[in-house]
């Protein structure tokens, strides 16, 4: 979707400002939604890319004005609800109405490994690359309302594969209806002149990592 | 550990306070899944206490430094990232992780636009800066201007990769080994590799005063 978290390019959002020693959380109520979100993925109602959307879908307005871990609790509450561990009455009043039909929560034992396996993203799927690294390749003009990984400033630029990562879950398909939609994984380099314009440094590049689906030949 | 018996010399933390905003709604949202069944507080304080004490820059400190004392750990780490952190034994294992080799002519720079992507397995939670509107609509547009902000101006005869990432793909940047550190153990040389040198914000330099 074409929303306020496609920042790559924008103008206006102020300076660059790094905290001297900075804690992991600011607060209790940070580290309690990151780890409540991820605790309530271990029920695979959803799938990371699925997560990604949900915080996506925050207005924009509140977007910019909330905080990462405020963008955190929306999509958790949004993602709960839209998947049915809790009913919006639930929600609204904080009380359950039933108990969960899941069998059972993510245990202390296995965080570790769940965390672990959780991003993996990779596929085992044998499915033929549609480019080779030195290929030039020009991005799809594509404006989909759900979500995508092909951000704004890169869309319909000429680029050169890099590198070949391999097969993984297309990420914007996973998102949309849970099609893993195995293909193969790119660093595409754009140079910087490309995507910016003559002001732009002629020595200078920007590479993303794009799947076939988001890619033509040029 | 819980809200209940940690970082009391911490004002800023806002359990001595009446909660309020999200700090209420996620005490809420807590109490209403426990209910439920759906979490398990003991598995929430396991995962803060992971991110807080076990995942973090120094995991990435020790990848650097090996790869700076040891040819044959670097080519190997250049060639799979993932495999070659996981021969030192770090929490986050399996993670796809492309290292990126800074040099004197190539400075690389790392950015999530759309998100906050980050290594959390050798450099643990992204800070805030790194997932801030600045960082995230700047650096793919004016990376020298965030540079040379953050205290790094890039001769114009060095070349500036930028490296969005849009998959579940971590970068983790390799920074140069700083002059002046020949002979240092690589607990030495760990000591003086950053997290932003690691995101390919800043170099690594010898601190002042610092000895073998």
């Amino acid at each position: 979707m074409n929303g306020v978290h496609d920042m790559g390019g924008m103008h206006g959002m102020g300076p660059v400002e790094i905290e001297k020693d900075e804690p992991v959380f600011h607060a209790r109520w940070e580290a309690r939604t990151y780890a409540l979100a991820i605790a309530a993925g271990f029920h695979r109602k959803w799938n990371i890319d699925m997560n990604r959307y949900s915080r996506e879908r925050m207005p924009p307005a509140r977007y910019l004005a909330e905080s990462y871990y405020e963008r955190w609790l929306f999509g958790l509450e949004k993602l709960l609800v839209e998947q049915g561990l809790v009913t919006a009455t639930e929600l609204e009043t904080g009380r359950a109405e039933a108990r969960s039909g899941e069998t059972r929560a993510l245990r202390p034992s296995e965080v570790s490994a769940f965390l672990r396996d959780r991003l993996k993203a990779r596929l085992d799927d044998n499915v033929p690359p549609k480019f080779k690294p030195g290929d030039p390749v020009v991005t799809r003009n594509i404006h989909p309302v759900g979500h995508t990984r092909l951000p704004r400033y890169a869309r319909g630029r000429r680029g050169v594969i890099d590198r070949d990562h391999g097969v993984f879950i297309f990420a914007d398909t996973n998102a949309m209806s849970r099609d893993k939609n195995p293909q193969h994984l790119y660093n595409v380099r754009f140079a910087a002149r490309e995507l910016w314009g003559p002001d732009a440094s002629a020595r200078d590049s920007v590479y993303v990592l794009l799947w076939d689906d988001h890619l033509d030949p040029a | 550990m819980s809200d209940h018996h940690h970082h009391d010399d911490d004002p800023s933390r806002e359990h001595d306070r009446p909660l309020s905003g999200p700090a209420l709604r996620v005490k809420a949202l807590e109490s209403l899944l426990v209910e439920k069944g759906l979490v398990d507080p003991a598995a929430l304080d396991e995962l803060i206490d992971t991110f807080e004490t076990k995942v973090g820059p120094r995991n990435g400190t020790r990848v650097v430094a090996h790869a700076w004392v040891d040819t044959a750990y670097k080519q190997r780490l250049l060639a799979n990232g993932g495999a070659a952190i996981a021969e030192l034994g770090l929490v986050g294992r399996g993670e796809e992780i492309v290292v990126l080799e800074n040099t004197p002519k190539v400075r690389n720079l790392v950015v999530c636009t759309l998100c906050s992507c980050y290594p959390w397995s050798v450099l643990g939670l992204p800070p805030v800066w790194y997932k801030s509107a600045p960082y995230r609509s700047r650096a793919v547009i004016d990376p020298r201007g965030v540079l040379k902000e953050l205290g790094g101006e890039v001769p114009d005869d060095i070349e500036v990769r930028v490296w969005d990432s849009t998959a579940e793909l971590r970068y983790l940047v390799l920074p140069e080994r700083p002059a002046g550190t020949e002979g240092w153990s690589e607990e030495q040389l760990a000591e003086i590799v950053t997290r932003d040198a690691m995101i390919g914000v800043a170099q690594v330099t010898v601190p002042a005063g610092s000895r073998r």
